[in-house]
């Protein structure tokens, strides 16, 4: 019998040994909140350790899945962003009736990722595209009282199966024009028709709904809102990181004949995102929405990566992602701390959070540099990289665009620190008082944010893997 | 043989997922859209199923995602639903004009 299914699909099933332990732990019943919460943590430890060990080219299914030492390291950095959204919702996940719920909601969509990231094939990757975003649709909605947190899941709900259904027609195209769904073969038999150029368009316009590129962001802001923070910490990092990764390879993949006309349409894309993220992220007063508008002119930056179609954009882009999640969580850590303690969310609420609670702030003002793209920080390296990747094919207009658009964005970053640090208040937060889970955590976080810049061996063994893509 | 030419059903579909846009863009009532985000799915479901019969008569993969395409739709339909439910609990209506508690 062979077993190379096994290797290939590592991750994939321990990520369902996972669910299902939990599931049975929930019938069972008698578990208590504190030994599920420990069961769950320790298994996604284990699932992030076993992923590191013999990661090899395999292509199983009629080539249907394939997994490269480049998915297996994407696939790690996703179970790592796991592992820290869910030690630092430790404080809001304590006491919650559906505690087992949430763990098998949040890896369901994971494991929707994961087949997403290794398909080869249209319909693999649109199961795996509706595995991962059905899953997050119930999670958006976990706080069934709340009023923000129903509406945020309906309108995701609904945006989802517009963007999926605008995203298939384009696939039913492709079909008509190729008679396949495996990408090499689809590759190989695109001739640049207008048919094709509208199927192209169409799956392009169902991507950036999931990674949302202006024009199709308008949900982005209403759902990071609505949603449990540990949810937004999910959306906006783990699902965006792996549309990006199913993005470039699809693009690169598939359609590297049409790259006459993906080209212009990602320059366009990555100028506007840029800007209206960037302008809209200034007006905000509640964090989420901020991080929100943040975190899509974020994927303006990478646009510009993608459109150079080299190894060094893919590796650029894998370094930026692995940076992004380290400073997004250790942002979103700290307002999960502060938002399940105290329930605020608002910038306001953050005046003098230096003088009550030190430690917090620091993490928060470390993470905002690096979002920012301030030297020390691994974001500037980040930052720099993806922009270099973008300056490789000479397209000057758009670096320039870029680097005006990070000026601005310095900004309203360094707004909150200067909340945080300087600006007095008569009613400040308390002390606020945090688990080992996530100090554990901000500590991973802080330690990536720092290290990862000036270890010279992260950026060559990125760079390194994805030649073998 | 004079039978139905593809252009006609490609016409049919096209016309079936434009009316789905349409309807989504245009309807307030939350179950409405939702139908109309299932009828762009249906219309995808014709297209695959002709482009099987006419073009390439010889395989299954077109039938094979059409199955899966209903399955998932389903799914989706199933999760909105539910999440429809408990908007109404919360709102006390099904109107997308009344959920408006977050905006820019």
């Amino acid at each position: 019998m062979d077993l190379s299914f096994l290797i290939a699909m590592k991750f994939e099933m321990m990520i369902t040994l996972i669910i299902f332990v939990l599931l049975f732990l929930k019938i069972d019943g008698r578990a208590s909140n504190q030994t599920t919460i420990r069961v769950a943590y320790g298994m996604l430890v284990l699932n992030l350790v076993l992923g590191f060990a013999g990661n090899v080219y395999v292509e199983i299914f009629n080539g249907m899945f394939r997994s490269t030492p480049l998915l297996a390291f994407e696939k790690n950095m996703l179970n790592l962003a796991t592992l820290i959204i869910a030690l630092s919702s430790y404080e809001w996940l304590r006491n919650h009736k559906h505690l087992a719920e949430f763990f098998m909601l949040l890896l369901s969509s994971l494991l929707g990722m994961f087949f997403m990231m290794s398909s080869c094939n249209m319909l693999m990757f649109y199961l795996g595209l509706e595995l991962s975003t059905i899953p997050l649709a119930a999670l958006c909605n976990f706080d069934l009282h709340k009023k923000i947190s129903s509406e945020a899941a309906m309108k995701m709900i609904l945006s989802s199966a517009f963007s999926s259904a605008i995203l298939l027609f384009g696939v039913s195209l492709l079909y008509g024009c190729t008679g396949t769904f495996d990408f090499k073969m689809i590759s190989a038999l695109l001739t640049g028709s207008t048919l094709q150029d509208l199927a192209f368009i169409l799956i392009f316009s169902g991507f950036a709904f999931k990674l949302s590129v202006v024009p199709f962001h308008l949900w982005t802001a209403d759902v990071y809102e609505g949603s449990p923070i540990a949810v937004t910490a999910f959306l906006s990092v783990v699902s965006k990181a792996a549309m990006s990764f199913v993005f470039i390879s699809v693009l690169y993949t598939v359609f590297g004949k049409l790259g006459s006309i993906w080209y212009a349409m990602l320059a366009v894309s990555a100028v506007i995102t840029m800007i209206i993220g960037n302008l809209f992220a200034l007006r905000q007063s509640n964090l989420k929405r901020f991080f929100a508008f943040s975190s899509i002119a974020q994927v303006g930056y990478l646009l510009i990566s993608i459109s150079s179609v080299s190894i060094l954009g893919v590796a650029s882009v894998v370094y930026f992602i692995l940076i992004y999640i380290f400073s997004n969580l250790a942002a979103f850590g700290v307002i999960s701390v502060i938002s399940s303690l105290t329930g605020k969310e608002s910038i306001e609420d953050y005046k003098g959070l230096y003088a009550s609670n030190p430690k917090l702030a620091l993490i928060m003002a470390i993470s905002l540099f690096s979002l920012a793209g301030i030297p020390p920080t691994a974001g500037f390296f980040g930052k720099l990289f993806l922009l270099t990747a973008g300056a490789s094919v000479h397209n000057w207009t758009l670096i320039i665009i870029a680097s005006l658009n990070l000026i601005i964005s310095l900004y309203y970053y360094l707004r909150i620190v200067r909340v945080m640090f300087i600006d007095e208040t008569n009613e400040p937060l308390v002390k606020l008082n945090f688990s080992i889970n996530e100090t554990v955590a901000f500590l991973i976080c802080v330690l990536g944010v720092l290290s990862v810049g000036f270890l010279r061996g992260v950026y060559e063994l990125i760079f390194g893997l994805s030649s073998g893509l | 043989m004079i039978g139905v030419p593809l252009t006609h059903i490609l016409f049919l579909s096209t016309a079936l997922f434009f009316i789905g846009v349409f309807g989504f863009l245009t309807r307030r009532n939350m179950i409405t859209m939702l139908m109309s985000a299932e009828l762009m799915l249906n219309s995808v479901n014709i297209n695959f199923i002709a482009f099987n019969k006419y073009l390439f008569g010889h395989q299954l993969d077109g039938v094979f995602f059409t199955l899966f395409l209903i399955a998932i739709a389903a799914a989706e339909a199933a999760v909105a639903i539910a999440i429809i439910i408990n908007i109404y609990r919360n709102y006390q209506s099904i109107d997308i004009d009344d959920a408006d508690t977050l905006k820019f």
